[in-house]
This record gives structure tokens, sequence and C-alpha cells, in this order.
């Protein structure tokens, strides 16, 4: 009901006074990379001698090493993936950080209360659900354990121990001077305004001996009286900040504290919220336990107990600063601060991410890309976006136009291409490919190796002979020989002429395959000069024997020169690169890999065994 | 996400439906129907096969709005006929009252059995942070405030059973069939556990003809989350409970826009509407930060002029950044009226969010409001410090010179809250001819932009 009740605020809070120490060290549950690199950049500029990331968690990984920095040096980390294997293998470790969602943050933390190494729990989580986070306090409060949060960013030690991201960024850090201690013991529960204090306070004291945000919640693991009680026995803490909130009875336990003698510290203490009382109804706040409710949870009332036990409260936030220079001023003129040791903390070299958003490097790249471009919202392939690829509906032979050749083909010659991939998408279980590939796949491999085991028989005398030919028949005509000329020449220097001669098919058995090919072309091509060249080779060649015909990679190839040459969209220089660089036998691979893939399926399919060659079929002569 | 208040109904409902569950298949013979512009009338309602106890019982009704006080403020029919409980809702239901001092539409109205009776036990229960606190007293009903020193309570350590306490103290020998009370109050303990209550209340509850425990009023409110564990026992009719607005509170279109995106992030977007003619609008960063801010502008005088009150935080993204940050224009630019207006872009210095990232969506917006912040003469106050603020503040500089907005820009070097007073003096300029539009006298070169 109505009634307010002093007791919310004061539970008999009994914290050790000492949480970190310059040897502290953190377990990172569900680490932010983020958070770690931060996390020992601080150390290097505090100059500790050990990282304070002791090792980090992440559950059902495979454990290994995680990589950062330390100094200029690289540090390994060991990645654990249970919280108990971690507190084993990292003893020393008593800070467990925890950035498991507010779903799991629970029973990782509980995990962690009830490790006997672990001191102290921080919960990053915002969202954790009220029992949950009162089941932990009553566990941490049995154990003599401490939570800090949930919906924290931590806290920090001046110059000895950062909880994740508290103080952001190391510009900031320098900037504040975090990296030496202070005298002022901090508490706020915002984790964005302790930032802001760190450096209000840089300013108008000697800084922060430690600062911690506990978090927005209406029920905070560890209170600002639970922390205020630690400044107080802390000796390096000379004087107690709060940055108090509406909302709750919290501070009210700093007012019982207060008046029992038990803060004698100097205190400035701030309650943000005034502003409430003008709203017409209550409103949440961005802080789950930011709520206006009764008269006692309002900012106006906890500052005005505050001030009357004997914090020193300001008008408003703006004159927060002023009051704290005056006591930090009063202080010092007691002699109870001394002049603060300005250590130099070491240079850290700029992370290479944030020197090039800075521009101040450049760095040769080592790889360049002209066909495809990833970057952006879109994937593109020369250009053209892939929603363009399949809006325009785009065939394979269109796709390998833009990878292979960088532009968008005409119908007929995208067409082409495919046409030239069905046709030697296959031939049948006994050619040297898919042989390779049955085998293979036999032999218990995967589909991959199966795959490629049929792929490394392409070559010159395996479908591999497409850029040969288009090479060799190029020169001839070049050179304007005679198909007699070209052909004894090349007898005469011992070479058999790619493109010519088929094992089983001749001119009385046809291949199908070359005269599907040879009737696009004399339908579709502009000019066939290099296929009825081929033609007039092929029939030179029949004189000679039967199954010397101009087999379907010697077509093949011909037909792209005829391409090449006649669809106007080719330079005689990228004609030559295109035959050089060897782009044709490209058109054998992509197309035998689909009748690879079928026959290595097949063969799981059907769960063949092992093949083993039969020995009778060996002419063993040894 | 925080706590939540439900209806009457929803209360009831979600006790009643849990009871056997959370209760060893104990039941409450709760009956209940909700009434509100959603729904069929009460007249139509009678005739469902559910609701057949309506035709023949005395009935209760009352506004179902989250406000108290209802007795004492004539609102509640007692021992009515079904005709004059349908007369009584379809007289009051859309019309606006007021309770103390708010004033707002009735929307919704619980109609319940009369159930003539002479106990009135007051019972709450209420979540603190190491325990849950049972409250009890014998003189329930509309005058427990004057009775309050008559209520006893009793503090259970979280975690702790109730099934292991003793609650005769509690409940002394002069309240009726005892034993019955304390097994109901064990029972309502275990549902408030449960289902993550945050505070029970039922004021009163009586005994029944069978002399069992019988809520005739009650209010809850939950942890909302917990709804990733409990939300399947919160139902409603069927259907996911509903959160209402305090009464006298409908929300803006505007505000119901940010909550959705703000359900739909890890990250954090508020916005609360104040004084849609207001002309200090604020768009800060940061649970704590926010709060500040809105203190600061009260502290100087001028809340009334305080548009909203709002906030992001967490890292949100650009595209939720940007959706925020057009609402925000969208609501502080809807009124020009050539008298000066500042928008207030603050923050404290963040720990991990990506000033410059979060600033481009601002930006965004700012591009396709420029316009609308011309025309409304906003001037713009920005103040921001932590990871790439230097990119995010550059940014801000050059698009208000580029686009001629007034804007002026600050880092950590200024205190969190200079910028208030500088808006507030912009806004304070005195108007030397109100006939004629006012004369921006702000440009770019002149306020700091490089």
């Amino acid at each position: 009901m109505t009634n307010s009740n002093i007791n919310h605020g004061n539970h008999g809070s009994n914290l050790p006074a000492r949480l970190f120490t310059k040897q502290s060290q953190a377990l990172i549950y569900n680490y932010k990379e983020a958070a770690v690199q931060r996390m020992l950049d601080f150390d290097n500029v505090s100059q500790r001698d050990t990282p304070s990331v002791g090792g980090l968690i992440h559950p059902g990984s495979d454990g290994g090493m995680y990589k950062a920095f330390f100094g200029f040096k690289e540090l390994v980390i060991p990645v654990y993936n249970s919280v108990s294997e971690a507190c084993q293998q990292c003893p020393n470790a008593d800070v467990f950080l925890n950035f498991a969602s507010h779903r799991s943050a629970y029973q990782s933390s509980l995990l962690a209360l009830r490790e006997p190494s672990i001191q102290t729990v921080v919960i990053i989580a915002e969202g954790v659900p009220e029992n949950e986070a009162r089941s932990l306090i009553s566990v941490a409060k049995k154990l003599g354990k401490v939570i800090i949060g949930p919906a924290t960013v931590g806290g920090i030690q001046a110059g000895s121990f950062k909880i994740g991201n508290t103080a952001g960024t190391i510009d900031n850090i320098m900037a504040c001077k975090l990296y030496r201690s202070g005298s002022v013991g901090f508490v706020s529960k915002s984790g964005g305004l302790s930032n802001e204090m760190y450096n209000v306070l840089s300013r108008c004291t000697d800084g922060i001996y430690e600062g911690i945000a506990i978090g927005g919640d209406a029920f905070p693991g560890s209170t600002l009286t639970d922390h205020a009680l630690r400044y107080e026995k802390l000796p390096e803490v000379k004087m107690i900040v709060i940055l108090g909130e509406l909302g709750g009875w919290d501070e009210y336990g700093i007012v019982e504290a207060l008046k029992r003698g038990e803060i004698t510290k100097p205190i400035c203490a701030w309650v943000s919220g005034t502003v409430a009382k003008i709203f017409p109804t209550e409103v949440q706040f961005g802080h789950a336990g930011a709520k206006s409710g009764g008269e006692s949870e309002s900012a106006d009332a906890k500052n005005k107990a505050l001030r009357e036990a004997g914090a020193v409260v300001p008008t408003s936030f703006e004159d927060f600063s002023n009051v704290i220079a005056a006591t930090y001023a009063k202080l010092q003129s007691k002699g109870l601060v001394k002049p603060v040791e300005e250590p130099t903390p070491p240079e850290l070299p700029l992370d290479f991410k944030t020197a090039v958003k800075a521009g101040k490097v450049r760095k040769p790249t080592s790889i360049i890309s002209t066909i495809c471009d990833d970057r952006g919202d879109e994937l593109s392939y020369a250009g053209v976006p892939i929603s363009e690829v399949c809006k325009e509906q785009y065939n394979m032979g269109d796709v390998i136009g833009l990878l292979w050749f960088k532009r968008k083909l005409p119908p007929y010659a995208s067409k082409f291409f495919e046409m030239c991939l069905k046709l030697v998408a296959d031939h049948g279980p006994c050619v040297s490919g898919a042989h390779n590939t049955i085998v293979a796949a036999r032999a218990g491999k995967d589909l991959v190796s199966s795959l490629v085991s049929g792929l490394l028989t392409i070559g010159p005398r395996f479908g591999g002979a497409i850029d040969d030919s288009a090479r060799v028949f190029q020169d001839a005509v070049d050179n304007n020989l005679q198909p007699s000329q070209f052909v004894e020449g090349m007898k005469s220097k011992g070479k058999r002429i790619p493109g010519i001669g088929h094992l089983i098919k001749s001119a009385d058995e046809i291949d199908k395959r070359v005269v599907l090919l040879k009737d696009y072309a004399f339908t579709h091509f502009s000019s066939t000069k290099y296929l009825e060249y081929a033609l007039e080779v092929e029939k030179y060649t029949l004189q000679k024997a039967n199954n010397l015909i101009l087999n379907v990679d010697g077509c093949i190839g011909v037909l792209f020169l005829d391409l090449l040459h006649s669809s106007g969209l080719f330079t005689q220089q990228e004609i030559k690169d295109i035959i050089d660089v060897g782009y044709l036998n490209g058109f054998f691979i992509v197309g035998r890999s689909v009748g690879l893939i079928g026959h290595a399926l097949d063969q799981r399919r059907n769960k063949q065994g092992l093949y083993r060659h039969q020995a009778d079929d060996v002419h063993y002569a040894l | 996400m925080a706590r939540k208040k439900l209806r009457e109904y929803s209360t009831k409902y979600i006790i009643k439906n849990n009871f056997p569950l959370s209760c060893n298949g104990s039941k409450l013979n709760l009956k209940m129907i909700q009434v509100s512009p959603n729904t069929p009338t009460l007249f139509e309602l009678s005739k469902s096969i559910d609701n057949i106890w309506v035709n023949n019982s005395k009935l209760v009704v009352k506004p179902d709005m989250l406000f108290g006080k209802r007795g004492k403020n004539g609102l509640v029919l007692l021992n009515a006929t079904l005709e004059e409980a349908d007369r009584f809702i379809k007289e009051k239901i859309n019309k606006p009252i007021e309770i103390g001092g708010k004033s707002g539409l009735v929307t919704h109205f619980i109609v319940e059995p009369f159930l003539p009776h002479t106990e009135e036990y007051y019972l709450s229960i209420t979540a603190e942070r190491e325990s849950n606190r049972i409250s009890f007293s014998n003189c329930g009903g509309i005058e427990i405030e004057e009775n309050w020193d008559k209520v006893a309570s009793i503090e259970i350590p979280y975690g702790e059973s109730i099934d292991k306490i003793d609650l005769h103290t509690l409940i002394d020998s002069s309240v009726q069939n005892r034993e019955y009370v304390i097994d109901f109050i064990r029972n309502v303990y275990k549902l408030f556990n449960d289902l993550s209550f945050h505070f029970i209340e039922m004021n009163p509850f009586t005994l029944d003809g069978e002399g069992k425990p019988y809520p005739l009023d009650a209010r809850g409110e939950v942890d909302e989350c917990a709804s990733f564990k409990c939300g399947g026992r919160w139902l409603v009719d069927g259907e996911p409970v509903q959160f209402p607005q305090p009464f006298g509170r409908s929300l803006f279109p505007e505000e119901t826009y940010v909550n959705e995106i703000d359900e739909k992030t890890g990250a954090s977007l508020k916005l609360t509407l104040l004084n849609p003619k207001g002309r200090i609008w604020a768009m800060v960063a940061g649970g704590g930060a926010s709060v500040i801010y809105a203190d600061t502008v009260a502290d100087l005088g001028f809340g009334n002029e305080l548009g909203n009150y709002g906030e992001y935080s967490g890292d949100p993204n650009e595209e939720d950044t940007h959706k925020y940050a057009c609402t925000l224009i969208s609501l502080a630019t809807r009124n020009p009226d050539s008298r000066p207006r500042a928008l207030l872009i603050g923050g404290g210095i963040a720990n991990f969010t990506d000033v410059a990232a979060t600033f481009k969506g601002i930006i965004r917006a700012i591009k396709e409001y420029h316009d609308d912040i011309i025309k409304s003469n906003i001037s713009i106050f920005v103040r921001r410090g932590g990871p790439n603020y230097q990119s995010g503040l550059q940014h801000m500089r050059e698009i208000g010179h580029k686009l001629h907005i007034p804007i002026k820009v600050f880092g950590p070097e200024v205190n969190m809250t200079s910028i208030v007073a500088m808006a507030i003096q912009h806004i304070n300029v005195p108007i030397v001819n109100p006939l004629k539009p006012h004369t921006n006298n702000f440009s770019p070169t002149l306020n700091g932009v490089h």
C-alpha cells in the first residue's frame, strides 16, 4: 500500500571492502571481443604485470585459445567450455564477468557463485527477471559473495582493474586519467553516467579510486549503500560520491548509515529524477527501477533525507561538480589528500581498424577482384546485383558471361554456353573422370573428394582439349595453312591434333553431341569460319583413320573461336587473352561436375562397397 | 521492461486459471466477465453458455481502469440485475470521468456476482529485495488507509517455502474460518512466486457461502522481464495478458510505435510525450543521463516547455536510431508557431555505444525533416562522448552547415547538461513582433559550427 518503509534500503550490508587489486583476474563468460581487448588495453596503460583476463568461457565450444593484444604483443587466452573447468584451471581468477543474455544469466551466475575461487560476479544483461536476481542475491549472501548488476556495465578500480566495457575507449581512459589511482569512491546506478562522472571527477578532484555502476534494476545484486560502506572501509578512499535515482529506497540505507555514524568520510550525493513531479501521470524512465511512485521514493524526498543526514547535496546536477570540487578542496586544505603521483602511461599502439577509420595508415591490398563484389547491401556479379540476375531470369550461361567474360552476352551466346554445359554434363560411368569418382565414392570418400578425384583426370586426353584445340586451329587459320599443311605439320612435330579423334566414336558412329553443336552454330552464329576450317581438317584426317573425327572438345573449341570473333563483343586482344589464359576447359569442368556429382551420389545411394580391380584384368609382367 | 500493472480482471483471471496448477489442485471459484468497447455488450455476453450465471444472480459492476477508490467515488454498482448492470455499463462506457485530478475515458468494466458478506479482510504480498512481505488485516475494505495501524505484516525470506512458515501469528483466532484463510494465503503466495508477481493485493477478500475465501477486489503487478518464463501462464481469455497504461494516459501513436521498435531490439528506446506543444525536445542517450537532462530543464524553470521524456541506449543500430529520431523530430516540428524551439541531442560519455553509428541514424532523420526543422524554427544542441564520438560530432557539424540548420555541437569538454541552458536561452528570446515570422538570427558560422 502506501506506507514507505525505511527498512527497504538497509539490509545489514557486509561486503568485503576490497574487491579488486592490481593482480585481480576475471573469467569472462560469453566473451565479447571488444570488451576483452579494452580490458587488456587498460591493463597496459595501467602498467599491470599480468593481464586482467584469466580465461574465457564459451559454453559448448571446443575450447582452444583466443588471441588478443597485450600492448604490442599478442596474448593467447585459454577458452573453456564450462564454468567449472575455467575455475579449476584459473584458480587465481576471482571475478566472474557474465555477458550471458537475460534468459541465461541466472544459470551461469549461479554456477559461478558456487565456485569457491569466485568472489565477485558481474552480470551485464538487462532484463533479468526480478525473482532470478533475488534468488542470486540470497545465494550470494549465504556464500559471502558479491554481485554487481544485473543491467550494468560493471565498474573500475583506477590503475588496477577494469570490468568489461566500463569507461569506454582507451582515449577516454587516458583523458580521465583512469590509469592511476585517485581518492574518490564513486557509485551510481547508471553505467553511462558513471563514465560521465569519471570525467567530471577527473576535473574537479584527483580522480576516482574506484567506481561501481550497480545497474538500473529494482533489485540490484549489490546496492549503493553496500558500496558506500565498502568505500568507508577502504583507506585509499578519502571521499564518497553517490549518484542515485528516483524509485526504490536504496538511498535511505546511506541516510541510515550516516545517522548511525557508520559513514564518516565526506559524502557528496545527488538523486536524479526531480523532474518526475511535473509529469501528469507516473512515468517509467529508462531504468527498470526508475519509476515515479510513492513520495518517499521521489528524488526530492531522497535528496532532502540525504542532506539532513549530513551528505553534501547540490541544488541540481549542474551544481554537483561544484560541491564535489568544494568538498575535495576542503580535504586538500586539511592535508587529507596527498598530491597524486603522475605516472607516464606507456604509449598504446593504435589498433589497425581504428587507424584505418581515422585515416592514419595505408596498406597495400593483397588481392584484387574485378568480377564480384560482396560489400554493401547486395552481392553483385560484374556490377549486376543478384536481385537483377534473378528478376531478369539470367540462365547459367548469362552468369558465366558475367563472372568469366565480365559482360552480359547476347541470348544466342549464353544459350550456346548452356548447351555446352548440358552436352558435356555426363558421358557414362566408364570414362576416366566418372570411373575415378566412382572408385573414390566407393572407398567411402565424401562428396567433394569423390568429385575432385574425377575432375583431376580432366586434361589433354580427357575433356581438357578445348583450349588447346582452339589454340591450334586459331594458329592454323591465322597463318593461312591448308588443312593438309596443318595436319602434316603437326605430325612432323610428333603432336596429336587436340580436338581430333575419339576412342569409340567414328565417322560411322557419329557423335550426336557434335551434330547438335554444329547445327546450333550454323543456325545462330553470324560466322562459322573456324568450324568450316575444322571440318576441312576432319575430312583430311578421316582419310587416315575412321575415328579421327572432330570430337566434342574440338568442336566446342572452334565454335568458341567463331563466337568470340563474330559476336563483336570482344577485341582481338581480349580474344587472345581468353585463349591464352585458357577459359574454355572451364566449360567441360563445370558441365562434367554435374555428372560426376551424380555418379558419386549414385554410388552412395546404392551403398556400393569398396571397388577393387579384378586381378585377372591385370597383365602382371614382372 | 519492468513491473507492469494488471487490470483487476486480468489479475483475477490469471489467479483463477493457475490456481490448481500452483496450489496442489485446489480451485478458486471466481466468476467474472469483462466488458469493453472491444467485446459484445454484457447483455449479448449473457447468452453465452459460460456466462449463464449472470442471468440468475445479482451483480456487481466496477470500472477496471487501474484506479482505486471506486467505491468512494460512487463508481461501483452493487446488487444489480442484468438489465441494470447492462444499462450502467452502457451509460458509462467510453465516457470521460475525473479521478484524483486525472481525467480519461472509462473503457473496461468487470462484472461479478454480488456476494452479500460481513467479513472484509485485507491481504497483500509485496516483493522486496531479500524477502516477500505478506500483510493482513481483518479490517479490510474501503477504509483500509484509515485502519492501516491494524495491518500486520510478516516477511518471508526469498526462497523459503511458505509451507514451513507458521501464519497463525499473522492470522489470529479472531478470524473466521482461520484455517481456510491461512490455506488460501499460502496458495496465493505460491502463485505469487510461480507467476513472477511483484505485488498482489486483495482488498477486501471475504468468505463465500461455503465459508471459503473469495477475493472481492484484486490488484496485481507482474515483472515483465519474466515473460519468457511465465508468458505462457499469463493468459487472459486465452490471449497473452495486456499491460494497460495508467488511467488518464492513453498512448500517442508515436509512443506505441517506439514501444514496438523497443520490443524488437536488444537495445532500449523510450518515448513519453509530455507536452505536444512544448518547445524543448530531448533525445538523450542513456537511461541515467536522460533523467538528468529532463531534471535540468525543470530545474531551470522550463519543465512546462519540455515536450517529451526520451532515451535510447544499449547500442541501438543505425536503422532503429533513425526510426526513433524521425518519430521525435516529427513531434518536435508538428506545431510551428514561429517561436524558437530547441532539440537536445544529449548524452554522457558512452561506454560502448558507437556514437558515430547512432548519429548516422539521427543525421539521416535530420536530412529527411530538413524543411520541417527550418519551418518550426528549431535549433539543435548536441553534446556527446564515447567510442567514435569525434567523427560523430564532426558529421553533425557538417550536416548543420550543409543544410543551414542552426546546430551547436559539443563533446566531453563541456558539462553534460550545459546544452540545456543554451537551449533555454535560445527559446527564451523575446519575440519582437509576433505578427511577423520570427527572424532566425542563428547562422551556422556564428554558432560554433566551425
